[in-house]
């Protein structure tokens, strides 16, 4: 039998079952489509979560207080007691790193801002006048903090949008002196508005000099240090030479934890990816259930037809010819079903998409690769023993059956 | 040389603890281009011949010999071959594919051998105009009378231009006019030399044929052209 034959042949005894053949290609597409749109949710998050990290500055290193869990035991650490806080002065030091470009100590506490008789709970970050750039804020109106001595700063602050928004309206707010907590600082800039993110929403923050942040909340210490490292390739140069810089500073002690936005983000993105494949897996198992019902659709439908076949052998057909017939009658549900199902996830990605802007919900290539072809193996493979059987009847037995 | 050359068949089927000779030492030669009807009793064995001269159905013992050629012997795929090209098939229920129209039924085995559709459409065209069924070549079996139905089975079996012709109650299902326009369209393949072999249970058709087997518990209990020397045998025992 020519091959065309065997398709139409196959694709007439399909449609003649129209019952049959649709909750076979429906549960094949159930599958697939599952495939693509939980694979697009999950490669999503990773997506959104990448980006997210990504738009918290280029190259960046954070030096945090305290030592982390993973560095190891070292005898050193055994005596102390308690980590040495990181001062501005820490920070500094790191200024004269050669790999390094830019840094902004970081202190931060909730305080409150009053202006006009309004009052409002705010987000204090204290820092310097690399904080903006460092962490690539935009300045909508007016300036960044001045370029000061770390240790004395003026009493200027940049606040974000909302709070800008909600103090002071139509009106101008650059240059008008507010309070926060005790102080009267004057406003010398506002950020544009980013909306929600992963990071800090800076639309209700208040950056102010680092040492005034300090003074306002009574302490010495410093919640992280952002250095930016020169290039990329500087990047692991630059946390060493930041730990040895601080290790000096502390009497040899490795009381702080220097961390990378690279190894941050590529754990996450492993940590997702293993989610995506995880639900990618789940999924799967649903098609393998839509190969197990395509296989018992295609024993049905050689008892259905055990007539048929029986008259086909008597009219000169070999085994491997109906063999042929009901695999490619296998092979076209789950390869019609495969390809609904891709569009109906598609569709669903899309419709994800519309609700959800933010989210890139695209179903990665590997998935929607690995949907299909799991599909169309497992039609095949379940279609095989039905195809079989088909073969190898008895045909006076099956001639009897008409 | 006989065109089938049957020599010590034996067919038994086991039904439980028994063991049935559907066909029991049976010899049989049909010369290429007869007209044989095989009649006999329900349960003789008709059917069970008529599927061994056509290989759906293999003797437990003996040998089969189609144009010379022992076919017992052959691989399932080649009497699937020998099917395809030298026998032609007719049935009792008509054995039409119910979701094929006239035409494709009438082309199927060209289709299985792998025939081009050009040459498919050559044939089914002709054969369509040979069995008056110009008219009804897009219709279904269900929309077909039984007559009509068997016309096109009949030309199924001669599509592929077989030597042999077989048929297990060709008529079972039909009037006695339907039937006789089907005996007819038989009877004129036959006097164009293809092999006619009948099964049937009305004598009048039986009749008809130019040699007729009697079987009875799966033996040849009369055969026409022979039946001098079986009185012969019943006078001598
Ligand atoms: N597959 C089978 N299994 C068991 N016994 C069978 C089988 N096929 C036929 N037989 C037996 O073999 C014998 C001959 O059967 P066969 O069908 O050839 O009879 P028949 O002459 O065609 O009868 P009818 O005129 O009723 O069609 C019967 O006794 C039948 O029961
Ligand atoms: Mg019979």
């Amino acid at each position: 039998m020519r091959l065309t034959d065997t398709l139409r042949f196959a694709r007439d005894a399909a449609t003649g079952y129209p019952m049959r053949t649709t909750l076979s290609v429906l549960a094949m597409s159930i599958g697939v489509a599952a495939v693509v749109i939980l694979t697009a949710l999950g490669d999503g998050a990773r997506r959104y979560v990448v980006g997210q990290f990504s738009s918290l500055g280029t190259n960046l290193v954070i030096v945090l207080p305290g030592r982390s869990g993973t560095g190891g035991f070292n005898p050193a650490n055994a005596i102390t007691t308690t980590p040495r806080d990181l001062t501005i002065d820490d920070a500094g030091s790191l200024r004269r790193l050669p790999t390094v470009r830019r840094v902004a100590p970081l202190a931060v506490g909730t305080s409150e801002i009053a202006f006009g008789g309004k009052l409002r709970e705010v987000m204090v970050a204290g820092s310097t006048a690399d904080f903006i750039p460092i962490r690539n804020f935009t300045i909508a109106q007016g300036v960044g903090l001045p370029e000061e001595d770390w240790n004395r700063g003026s009493s200027v602050a940049v606040i974000g949008a909302k709070i800008r928004d909600e103090m002071f309206g139509a009106n101008p707010a650059i240059g008008q002196l507010v309070r926060v907590g005790d102080r009267r600082l004057r406003v010398v800039g506002v950020l544009a508005s980013t909306g929600q993110g992963l990071g800090m929403n800076t639309d209700e923050l208040v950056i102010v000099p680092v040492s005034l942040a300090q003074a306002m909340f009574n302490s010495n210490t410093l919640f992280r240090i952002l250095v930016e490292a020169n290039s990329r390739d500087a990047i692991e140069g630059a946390k060493d030479q930041a730990m040895t810089a601080i290790k000096q500073r502390h009497r040899g002690e490795e009381d702080v934890t220097v961390i990378t936005q690279d190894a941050v983000l590529a754990t996450f993105d492993k940590l997702l990816g293993a989610l995506t494949l995880a639900v990618a897996g789940i999924a799967a198992i649903s098609l393998a259930v839509a190969g197990i019902l395509v296989m018992n659709v295609m024993l049905v439908a050689v008892t259905q037809r055990t007539g048929e076949i029986g008259l086909l052998k008597a009219l000169g057909a070999t085994a491997r010819t109906i063999r042929l017939a009901f695999l490619a009658e296998a092979a076209m549900l789950s390869a019609v079903g495969a390809l609904v199902g891709y569009l109906l996830g598609q569709l669903g990605a899309f419709a994800l998409r519309q609700f959800f802007p933010v989210f890139p919900a695209y179903p990665p290539d590997w998935a929607v690769i690995a949907g299909l072809s799991t599909a169309l193996a497992t039609g095949l493979i379940f279609g095989v023993m039905p195809a079989r059987r088909a073969a190898r009847l008895d045909p006076v037995q099956a001639l009897m059956k008409h | 040389m006989a065109l089938i050359e049957l020599s010590g068949i034996e067919r038994r089927f086991l039904l439980g603890d028994t063991t049935v000779n559907a066909l029991a030492g049976l010899n049989l030669q049909i010369e290429a281009g007869e007209y044989v009807a095989v009649m006999g009793p329900s349960g003789s064995g008709k059917s069970t011949l008529l599927n061994l001269l056509g290989l759906l159905d293999r003797p437990n013992e003996g040998t089969y010999k189609l144009e010379g050629r022992d076919v017992t012997t052959l691989s399932p795929d080649e009497q699937a071959t020998v099917r395809s090209t030298r026998i032609g098939f007719v049935f009792q229920s008509f054995h039409l594919v119910p979701r094929l129209t006239a035409a494709e039924n009438i082309a199927l085995p060209m289709t299985l051998a792998g025939i081009s559709p050009a040459e498919r459409n050559k044939r089914v065209a002709q054969a369509l105009k040979d069995f008056g069924l110009d008219q009804r070549a897009d219709h279904k079996p269900d929309q077909l009378s039984g007559g009509q139905r068997q016309r096109v089975a009949i030309a199924r079996a001669t599509i592929m231009q077989p030597a042999l012709i077989l048929a297990d109650e060709p008529t079972g299902n039909l009037d006695r006019h339907t039937g006789e326009e089907v005996v007819n369209l038989l009877e004129a393949l036959n006097a164009r030399g293809v092999t006619l072999i009948v099964v049937t249970h009305d004598p009048g058709m039986g009749a008809r044929a130019r040699r007729q087997l009697v079987m009875e518990d799966g033996r040849l209990k009369s055969d026409s052209r022979t039946d001098d020397i079986s009185i012969l045998g019943k006078i001598s025992g």
